[in-house]
């Protein structure tokens, strides 16, 4: 027994030593420092409670126990130690609560902000909406972590880079600017965390929650939702890359979009969705698009979208109810019904008609043809729009 | 033995065989129901924890698909809520309010049977839905909305479910405080009442106001899913934050009665072993009672990321804060009883010292929580889980065990087997703190909770977890050993009626094993068998 008590404590020990992280971050904004603060504060008061509490219980266990104390006392009432020990408490109390309340007011204070984004919670993505600048995406966990965190995949978590905290499109932000996050939901109930902004709030269908930050520092800053919100509740990350201004201003323009644009620009200007980082700003798309195109654009929308379920060879998961792709009716069918199903969905799979027509185009040639399969025709944009 | 000499007491004893426990309406065996129904339904909600602890042993996923990792997290909390804990202390109130308050049994003895024959259909119920199409519930116990709507076949079974619960646990409630109101022997006035029996009396009136608002919000669910209301959803005109602020207004009361009854047995026990009365009785009931009150004016501090006006986050920021002082004071006051006295530590004394200490441990946790911008971190993270499982499990749990070791003799009439009792609880003290202290690092490094695989910086953490979680399992096999042959079978050193050196008050005053019916005429209350409970001067004319 004394053993494996030994044992074990030195294997606490020893992962004591290489747990690279134990504490809160102290994070990168002027809100994330404070809450950090906030922590450490009362942790120590409570720490400093503690030690006076069980230093009192452990001396009185060593020195009245019956061997060594045979008579107890008689006291059992005391007004006034009652009257000290519900008082002392309150004034602490008091003391932790000015500051705490302090922080609270700024972090409430979303006015005056320079840039302001709408998020919005999928099961399970999210998508962000540049409001001024016309520009947003979704953001999906990355293809390398969807296909190792499939049960029993064979893949060593350790040996993905940043598993289940990686993004295939990060939310890009300007360093030193005031952003407004506006968060809301499409389905359940979500909520975006990133530790190092301490930002941290549902999103709720219907209804619009405010968060805001102003980043000091440039880097990657990575989060995960919070709010169970289903099945693949652990596989939404959030992934923030800080980065500064005039970067920003090209990263933006780069996306078809223009910063501070609704004020110069015309309300004519419609949000220009941004598939992926390598595709093609869409106004450059030309109607038609050659097979290659869209085998390979295809085989990208798969990956984030469908072969959570369907598998990445296409061979669905039995267990749950997922069918298989590779030889189905669907895939193998008439056109029109392919089309019908991604766009509307049936049962447990969800309807993807937020995709663009290119994507759903994409993915329907690349279904057809890959994955064991070869219909062998391919899909073009219109016919999606047609279908819609 | 009296039982014998009263010979017409064989008249109402029990029926032989299984229709003695179907049919009966005595309190000391439907007590010894309740905390059978409990110990069985802490085993499945334990292996439900293992099977979590199982898949979060290592990233990746290798044992379970995310939907039945789900399913595990919802149902191992509602099992352990309603059909451990909540019946667990129901049993203890069974057996012991009667007998401490010297009635013959609770005022309604149908009821009692009503009340416990409910749950075993309501737990058939929820456990039936482990096996429908859409697995069992998997969207935490809270079942917020609109997540909750998409449960398959599970739906409209685990809200049954959770109507009989309600119903049982109020028929219990009913029944403790018509008990105490109506039945105490003469001369036992509310201020002289043990402190057990005062946490329950305040348990069951929180009890009654909140199971009907459970009730309530779990009804709305039902309708918006197939009767097409719109109470929780945007879209019909209805708001899925409304459920929040419903089910935690049920919600942070049923935090304490869940553990009232703790502080009961705790202030119970440590007096005992202490051979020192009870510092401050009064101000512990008042405590209570304060704890009470404010708990049901901090429920929206569980939704502090919800997006509430500053001016609510403020106030229930504060008045959260304010429940630090009452539970400060009882902390204190226990420590107090322990100061000067003459202590051994037997095993009940021993779990009630772990309790306070680990208890504690939880409290602080919680008055981190209590810090909204510090929340913001905290909320729904691994922090929260090491926070609540402090307080229920070191807490709660710990309690329970405390007071089985330490009434069990006089229920038995045989003692349990002491070295291995101590054995228990030092391989239990350890395991649980090797389990959730290590959840505090993970949280606060920025684990969520509810997730079934994790980023691999979360992975040392998360093993220590999971050995501590199957160290804690196996080590409740001893207490189930020592429990069922030394005193359920009988094998133990037979018990004397005050069982413990330093035990008072009235369930020490009949023999043990306790006979099958006690204080069939009210007792004669002695001013010095009530001094462990509260030392009042015989003649003190200032209170009636």
């Amino acid at each position: 027994m004394g053993r494996l008590i030994w044992g074990l404590s030195g294997m606490v020990l020893a992962s004591l030593a290489h747990a690279a992280e134990y504490n809160m971050p102290v994070g990168v904004t002027e809100i994330s420092r404070e809450v950090h603060g906030l922590h450490m504060l009362i942790f120590y008061i409570c720490c400093a409670i503690g030690a006076a509490v069980f230093g009192v219980m452990i001396y009185s266990i060593i020195a009245h126990r019956k061997s060594v104390h045979p008579k107890p006392a008689d006291f059992h009432e005391s007004i006034k130690v009652e009257i000290a020990w519900t008082v002392l408490p309150f004034v602490i109390l008091i003391a932790m609560a000015i500051p705490a309340a302090g922080t609270l007011i700024k972090m409430e204070d979303t006015s005056d902000a320079d840039i302001t984004i709408k998020i919005t919670g999928y099961q399970w993505k999210w998508h962000y909406e540049y409001m001024d600048e016309g520009v947003s995406f979704f953001s999906n966990m990355d293809a390398k972590s969807n296909v190792a965190r499939q049960l029993n995949s064979g893949i060593n978590p350790a040996d993905v880079p940043n598993y289940l905290l990686e993004v295939d499109e990060p939310l890009v932000l300007p360093v030193g600017k005031k952003v407004r996050l506006l968060l809301t939901s499409n389905d359940v109930i979500h909520a975006w965390w990133v530790p190092e902004l301490a930002t941290k709030k549902d999103a709720v269908p219907g209804y619009i929650n405010q968060l805001w930050t102003k980043i000091d520092e440039p880097g990657i800053y990575r989060g995960q939702c919070a709010e169970l919100c289903g099945r693949d509740h652990g596989f939404m990350p959030v992934v923030v890359r800080a980065v500064q201004l005039e970067e920003y201003e090209r990263w933006i323009a780069e996306r078809g979009g223009k910063v501070g644009g609704a004020d110069e620009q015309s309300a004519a200007a419609e949000p220009v969705e941004v598939a992926s980082a390598d595709a093609p700003a869409v106004s450059s798309e030309p109607a038609e698009l050659t097979r290659d195109q869209l085998m390979s654009e295809g085989e990208k929308v798969y990956k984030n979208y469908c072969s959570a379920c369907h598998q990445a060879d296409g061979s669905g998961m039995a267990a749950a109810n997922f069918p298989p792709l590779t030889g189905s009716q669907i895939a193998n069918g008439p056109v029109d019904a392919h089309i019908d199903m991604v766009l509307q969905g049936k049962n447990a799979m969800a309807a993807f008609a937020y995709l663009k027509d290119r994507e759903i185009a994409a993915v329907v040639t690349y279904e057809r043809n890959a994955l064991g399969n070869a219909a062998g025709d391919v899909v073009q944009p219109a016919q999606i729009a047609a279908r819609r | 033995m009296s039982e014998h000499h009263d010979s017409h007491h064989d008249d109402h004893g029990p029926e032989k065989g299984i229709m003695r426990w179907i049919k009966t309406t005595n309190h000391k065996d439907l007590g010894t129901l309740y905390l059978w129904f409990a110990f069985i339904m802490f085993f499945i909600g334990g292996v439900m924890s293992l099977i979590i602890r199982l898949e979060l042993f290592s990233p990746g996923l290798q044992w379970v698909n995310p939907e039945f990792f789900n399913s595990m997290t919802t149902m191992h909390a509602l099992i352990m809520i309603f059909g451990g804990v909540m019946p667990a202390f129901t049993g203890l109130a069974n057996w012991m309010v009667p007998m401490m308050v010297g009635a013959s049994d609770l005022a309604l003895p149908r009821v009692n049977n009503w009340g416990f024959w409910i749950l075993p259909f309501a737990f058939t119920l929820l456990l039936s839905t482990l096996f429908m199409g859409g697995g069992a519930p998997a969207s935490g116990w809270t079942m917020y909305p609109p997540l909750v709507l998409q449960t398959g076949d599970a739906f409209p079974f685990m809200i049954f479910a959770i109507h009989l619960m309600g119903i049982s646990s109020i028929t219990g409630a009913i029944n403790v405080i018509v008990t105490i109101l109506n039945m105490r022997a003469p001369g036992m006035t509310l201020l002289k009442m043990p402190l057990f029996v005062w946490s329950w009396l305040i348990t069951a009136y929180l009890l009654i106001a909140t199971m009907p608002v459970l009730a309530g919000a779990v009804t709305m669910l039902l309708t918006d899913k197939y009767f097409g209301t719109s109470f929780f959803t945007a879209a019909g005109g209805g708001d899925p934050v409304m459920y929040q602020h419903i089910f935690w207004f049920f919600g942070h009361p049923e935090v304490y009665i869940l553990i009232l009854p703790a502080f009961g047995i705790v202030s119970t026990i440590i007096p005992t072993f202490a051979r020192k009365t009870l510092f401050g009785y009064d101000s512990m009931v008042y405590a209570m009672a304060s704890i009470a009150f404010l708990s049901f004016i901090v429920w929206a501090h569980h939704m502090f990321t919800v997006g509430m006006p500053l001016a609510g986050e403020l106030f229930f920021m504060f008045a959260t804060m304010l429940i630090a002082v009452p539970t400060g004071v009882k902390v204190f006051n226990w420590v107090a009883t322990m100061w000067r006295g003459s202590m051994t530590f037997e095993t009940p004394m021993l779990f009630a010292l772990g309790f306070v200490f680990l208890f504690t441990i939880g409290g602080f946790s919680g008055l981190m929580l209590a810090i909204a911008p510090a929340d913001f971190q905290y909320h729904d993270s691994y922090f929260v889980v090491a926070h609540f499982h402090y307080v229920l499990v070191p807490g709660a749990v710990f309690s329970i065990i405390a007071g089985m070791y330490y009434w069990m003799p006089k229920w038995t009439g045989h003692m349990y087997h002491e070295g291995l009792g101590k054995l228990h609880f030092w391989l239990s003290a350890i395991a649980i703190n090797l389990t959730f202290f290590p959840q505090h690092f993970a949280g606060l490094a920025g684990m969520p909770r509810r997730i079934p695989d994790y980023a691999v910086q979360f992975t040392d953490w998360n093993v220590i977890s999971s050995i501590g979680a199957f160290f804690f399992f196996i080590a409740q096999f001893i207490m189930a050993y020592n429990w069922i042959v030394n005193c359920v079978m009988r094998k133990g050193a037979p018990a004397t009626a005050r069982v413990w050196e330093g035990a008072h008050g009235l369930e020490w005053t009949v023999p043990s094993p306790a006979p099958y019916h006690t204080f069939e005429t009210p007792p004669v209350i002695s001013e010095s068998e009530i001094t462990a409970v509260h030392d009042e001067p015989a003649a003190a004319p200032s209170r009636a």
